[in-house]
């Protein structure tokens, strides 16, 4: 008995197989498309009532529209430079906690803890990556900007009750597990024989890592970093409770700003006509964020490339 | 305990066993009792060996023999290896080196390493060289760099092959130019002992015979301890050969004597290829 030549089953089992998997891995692709044409198509709807200019280049956010042409009522400007300001001043505070404690969690974790640390450290991360952000969102608006503001207070500061401080640093709380785990992989992934290679010249282990480790582990670094900034940008539970709705043009982190995504959270909930400007802003606003965020990735990519190709 | 050199080589040890000896080499290195284990397993078993200065001693054995395990010991590398203990003594220069009290970052400095695969940092050729000599501040400025630089190159035979190209990448240099700049930035931090775990295995015979070339003329500076898996390689380069087996060290001695009159019966099943 020899195996039959004539394949029958196995074959159509092949084909179906393959057709699961592309059908699948082409899911993702599909839907980021269909998502961006969605947005394109009302963004576009939306700037036929507001120029494209006033949207990127005004200074001033109050989406506030006439709902009933009787009614006594500003017009509505749709300045989106503070929305970005404050999402910016918020995500800046946020990277500026997670990023130095997030590496050095990750160098530690990779380089300098025993197995049984590791064991207990490594866990205790993940927890903290799997916290609701509503729950991060309520302990900014309730224990962390009450604080800041009783202690801002009392060393004659004025802080508001919703402050971009208080967001920004328990988003940093919030994103430490995204660094610290993407950097420790990337740190693990580190040859062996660099380490030993560094050590066998009569390194320290600090010297070692700060001349050998870390430069080969760089573009993953820099590519944690940026990934967890878009996570910043994107966020939205912490804001909407603890940043404020207030779309103040300021680089004080005192002071409560807004951000994108808590104003599409507020443009669209309640009652509104589909077809508003103030609905369709959402949309606008949805498609810049994607847009900073892509030029985020590219630019992460870019960084990775050049360092490989500058080493390898 | 005070002198524990004292002891061992009076009272539980022979004096010094190398044939070398007996005409009247110095050592440099001289191991006592040297054992080793990861976890519960012992790789190494009461090792006693003496390295000759300025020569080429050559370790060889079957694979997990524990001749890698040795050599590491000789820089303290094994520190860095969880659960790794060793025990005994290492003397070099009148000082146990095993001594949790000797600093190993300033051993590895005097005791310079070369690995079984050729392991340039991803960094350019004139840095990789330049890493350990800036990190002891041996140079104090510019010009001595490029000098420590320069004669490391021409020393590990590479200098003419990349003094255009300095400042491109260690990574994209051939495997045995790759590894005669590891000899090179070993070299550059003036130590005393070089060890190297399997230089040439990674590399093809011609890349090989330049290696071994340059061992030859490396010894004449440096004492150079080898760890081999080639037994005509040890018996072209080295002058002293140690045959480890399993965890044992069971024939040491000149490399012409071991080659030609082993003592033990498994150091001759080994070296005329009937076992390993």
């Amino acid at each position: 008995m020899y195996v039959t030549l004539n394949p029958g089953n196995r074959k159509v089992v092949e084909g179906v197989i393959l057709w699961i998997l592309v059908l699948s891995s082409t899911i993702a692709i599909l839907t980021t498309l269909g998502i961006v044409a969605s947005l394109l198509f009302e963004s576009v709807r939306f700037f036929k009532s507001v120029p494209l200019t006033d949207f990127l280049f005004g200074l001033e956010w109050s989406p506030q529209t006439a709902i009933r042409s009787d009614q006594v009522g500003a017009s509505g400007t749709f300045g989106a430079i503070p929305l970005l300001a404050g999402t910016a001043l918020i995500s800046a505070i946020a990277m500026m906690v997670a990023g130095p404690l997030g590496l050095f969690a990750a160098i530690y974790l990779a380089e300098y803890s025993s197995n049984r640390m590791r064991s207990l450290i490594k866990p205790a991360l993940e927890i903290l990556a799997g916290i609701p952000t509503v729950v991060y969102g309520f302990l900014a608006a309730l224990i962390v900007a009450p604080f800041l503001r009783s202690g801002g207070e009392g060393l004659g500061f004025e802080v508001s009750s919703e402050s971009a401080l208080a967001a920004g640093l328990v988003m940093g709380v919030m994103i430490i597990p995204i660094v610290s785990s993407l950097s420790d992989d990337v740190i693990r992934a580190v040859p062996q024989s660099l380490r030993e290679g560094s050590l066998g010249l009569g390194s320290t282990r600090a010297e070692m890592i700060s001349k050998v480790v870390l430069p080969a582990a760089f573009p993953g670094i820099v590519s944690a970093m940026l990934l967890a900034t878009s996570r910043a940008i994107g966020e939205t539970m912490i804001v909407v409770m603890a940043a404020g709705l207030a779309a103040n043009l300021t680089a004080n982190p005192l002071q409560a700003v807004t951000t994108v995504t808590v104003q599409i959270v507020t443009l669209l909930t309640g009652d509104q006509e589909f077809d508003s400007p103030k609905t369709l802003a959402a949309f606008a606003l949805g498609l810049l964020l994607f847009l900073v965020t892509l030029v985020l990735n590219v630019i992460a990519l870019r960084v990775v490339k050049n360092f490989r190709e500058q080493y390898d | 305990m005070v002198n524990p050199m004292k002891d061992m080589t009076t009272e539980e040890h022979p004096a010094p066993l190398l044939h070398a000896v007996a005409q009247g080499v110095p050592i440099k290195i001289s191991a006592r009792g040297v054992c080793v284990s990861y976890g519960d397993k012992q790789a190494l078993f009461d090792i006693d060996l003496d390295i000759p200065e300025r020569k080429v001693t050559a370790l060889i054995g079957p694979s997990g023999c524990g001749k890698s395990t040795f050599i590491r010991c000789l820089n303290r590398m094994n520190d860095v290896i969880e659960n790794c203990h060793v025990s005994g003594v290492i003397d070099m220069d009148g000082v146990n080196i095993l001594d949790k009290k000797v600093d190993a970052v300033g051993l590895r400095a005097r005791v310079g390493m070369v690995f079984q695969k050729p392991n340039p940092f991803p960094k350019s050729i004139y840095e990789n060289v330049a890493y350990g000599p800036k990190i002891h501040g041996l140079a104090s400025n510019k010009k001595d760099m490029d000098a420590i630089v320069g004669k490391s190159l021409s020393r590990a035979g590479l200098w003419d092959e990349v003094k255009d190209r300095l400042h491109s990448p260690g990574t994209g240099l051939s495997g045995g130019q790759q590894q005669r700049l590891c000899i090179a930035r070993a070299i550059a931090v003036r130590p005393q002992v070089i060890l190297m775990d399997e230089p040439c295995s990674a590399l093809d015979p011609i890349a090989t015979a330049k290696i071994e070339e340059l061992i030859d003329e490396l010894k004449e500076k440096f004492t150079i301890v080898m760890v081999t898996h080639s037994m005509q390689q040890a018996a072209r380069v080295s002058q002293a050969t140690a045959y480890f087996h399993l965890g044992q060290l069971v024939e040491k001695g000149d490399t012409k004597k071991v080659f030609t009159s082993p003592d033990d019966e498994r150091t001759q099943a080994y070296i005329t290829g009937r076992i390993g």
